[in-house]
């Protein structure tokens, strides 16, 4: 057949990700540094939660929006640490992932030609997304010296006519950057002038490390033009479960629900149910992730320092993302170099953007034992090299 | 960072003292200071090591032993609590509420060592009224530790 496939799809790029992935999983003994996902079980208690309601014989689909048990707890829980309402009749959407809900919720919103602004370095998705959706992507590069933060001059400078919607990714990955309230005030201000959209992927809010997380729609005048997405993955360690959700005004969550019903029905009823646990008795185990991760941060930006890596001082989600340059290779280089004279896997930066060239992403989601381990390696590794000049 | 220190030195005791100030983000001299305060102040009550006594060649049993006592006038339960747990063998004492008052775990050599000591020594003290003795066939987690599985990483090894 000729003309089988889709030019679109064909035209989007396969993920940097991907690649790395393949070398690394062909290595039996590599250690790795690689994952985007937390090393913890999810808390036997939502575990549980999910095999009794599978013994209870709740093994339907749910309303296209989901249990509404679980939208309740879902305002409920924005309510209490956004002190933000909103109505889980219309007004949340449970999805598969925060994945699905970036891919939904921008089909929601663009029309052919509109441009959706992008930061970078950051998550794989939001760029193919828009593109699949008939957006244009417009690239913002942050940079290290605001501490990978999205600027208002930088949001500014790339606002134009056509701009529909600007994605909002923090705290993020691969950087661990986090955007403060007064950061969010500069930009808040810069939307609200130019009237345009905001997709606010906080799946990361509940791991932050120096004050509690800030979302966009406590700013004035931003609840009702943004669409917030979080979801189960990271902070309650659930990846697999595939839960999240999006939360927005009544008119974009109205055609969310179309295109999710559509594609998809409802999310697994399984992990529903498991959440609604998780939202009501989870916060003890999120609380104590949460330290886990700050020490094993601690351990790596000291080791980072002694050292002598340069490395800004991420505050949130479980990524560090220190510079190579000073060794004049590109990340790719780097981390296939790494990997295979030391063993060790990284993402290179580049993965996640063009900008994220001189950066490695280091996942601190694994044992303090094992970070230990790798970055004795990363240490001899560095050395070498710098002999080597 | 009390709250956080004694969570990580209750998992891990030999942990190095540079490298807990370095996960706590203080100095190392604070570290000392407060293990010093927390032990003065009888928190930190001893620093032990989990052994497996199953995985060695080493012959140990274990058993709980639920006790009835009657309680003495002015002493409550403290007095004959004392009585007991001053045998070395006893491992821990508890005053427990509910359907007895104390529980007593106890180590000894062989199935008869334990034995003796219940007939021999526990039920013959004046406040006993009456016990029951349970052995422990296999110990699956002690301490916050499984001691039956080791942790394996299931996770795909590079994700976004």
């Amino acid at each position: 057949m000729r003309d089988m496939l889709s030019k679109q799809a064909v035209g989007l790029k396969p993920s940097g990700i991907r690649k790395f992935f393949d070398i690394v999983s062909e290595m039996e003994d590599a250690i790795s540094l690689g994952v985007g996902e937390p090393d913890f079980d999810t808390p036997w208690h939502i575990r549980d939660e999910g095999i009794y309601s599978l013994e209870k014989g709740r093994t339907f689909y749910t309303s296209n929006s989901g249990l509404i048990e679980l939208r309740q707890e879902i305002c409920n829980y924005i309510k209490r640490k956004q002190g933000v309402a909103y109505d889980p009749q219309h007004e949340v959407l449970i999805t598969v992932g925060g994945s699905e809900a970036i891919d939904i919720g921008l089909r929601a919103v663009i029309n052919p030609g509109d441009e959706v602004l992008i930061p970078q370095p950051s998550f794989v998705s939001y760029e193919p997304c828009a593109i699949m959706a008939g957006g244009v992507p417009v690239i913002i590069e942050l940079k290290e010296e605001n501490e990978f933060r999205l600027t208002a001059k930088e949001l500014e400078d790339a606002i134009t006519e056509k701009t529909k919607i600007l994605i909002l990714p923090f705290p993020n990955n691969p950087t661990g950057a986090i955007m403060e309230r007064k950061d969010l005030e500069e930009i808040a201000e810069v939307i609200r002038k130019h009237d345009i959209l905001v997709m606010s992927d906080e799946i990361y809010a509940e791991l932050t490390y120096k004050e509690k997380h800030v979302s966009i729609i406590e700013m004035e005048g931003m609840q009702e033009r943004t669409i917030l997405i979080n979801g189960f993955s990271k902070a309650y360690a659930m990846t697999g479960w595939r839960l999240g959700y999006a939360c927005g005004p009544r008119e974009i969550l109205q055609q969310m629900v179309k295109l999710h019903q559509f594609a998809i029905m409802c999310a697994p009823t399984t992990s529903q149910y498991a959440a609604v646990e998780a939202l009501r008795n989870g916060d003890d185990d999120v609380r104590e992730m949460c330290m886990a991760y700050n020490q094993r941060r601690r351990y790596l930006m000291n080791a980072f320092r002694e050292m002598k890596l340069s490395c800004f001082e991420p505050f949130g989600a479980f990524y560090v993302f220190p510079c190579i340059k000073e060794f004049g290779m590109t990340s790719e280089e780097f981390a296939e170099r790494f990997l295979a004279e030391e063993k060790v896997a990284v993402v290179p930066g580049t993965a996640f953007g063009e900008c994220g060239e001189g950066y490695l992403r280091i996942s601190y989601a694994y044992s303090l034992d094992n970070l230990k381990l790798a970055i004795g390696k990363l240490s001899d590794f560095v050395s070498r090299l710098r002999g080597e000049k | 960072m009390r709250e956080e220190l004694l969570k990580i030195i209750e998992r891990n005791s030999r942990i190095d003292l540079k490298e807990l100030a370095v996960i706590l983000g203080v100095d190392e001299i604070d570290v000392v200071n407060e293990l010093q305060a927390l032990e003065d102040e009888g928190i930190i009550c001893g620093y032990h090591t989990m052994v497996d006594w199953e995985k060695t060649s080493i012959e140990k049993v274990s058993a709980l032993i639920e006790v009835r006592v009657t309680p003495q006038r002015g002493q409550g339960f403290d007095n004959i609590a004392e009585r007991i747990y001053k045998y070395p063998e006893v491992t821990s004492v508890y005053l427990i509420s509910g359907g007895y008052d104390l529980l007593v775990t106890l180590e000894g050599k062989s199935l008869k060592e334990i034995s003796g000591f219940v007939s021999d020594k526990l039920s013959t003290l004046d406040s006993v009224l009456s016990t029951a003795t349970h052995f422990i066939l296999k110990k699956y987690k002690d301490h916050g530790t499984i001691l039956a599985k080791k942790y394996e990483d299931t996770r795909e090894k590079v994700s976004p």
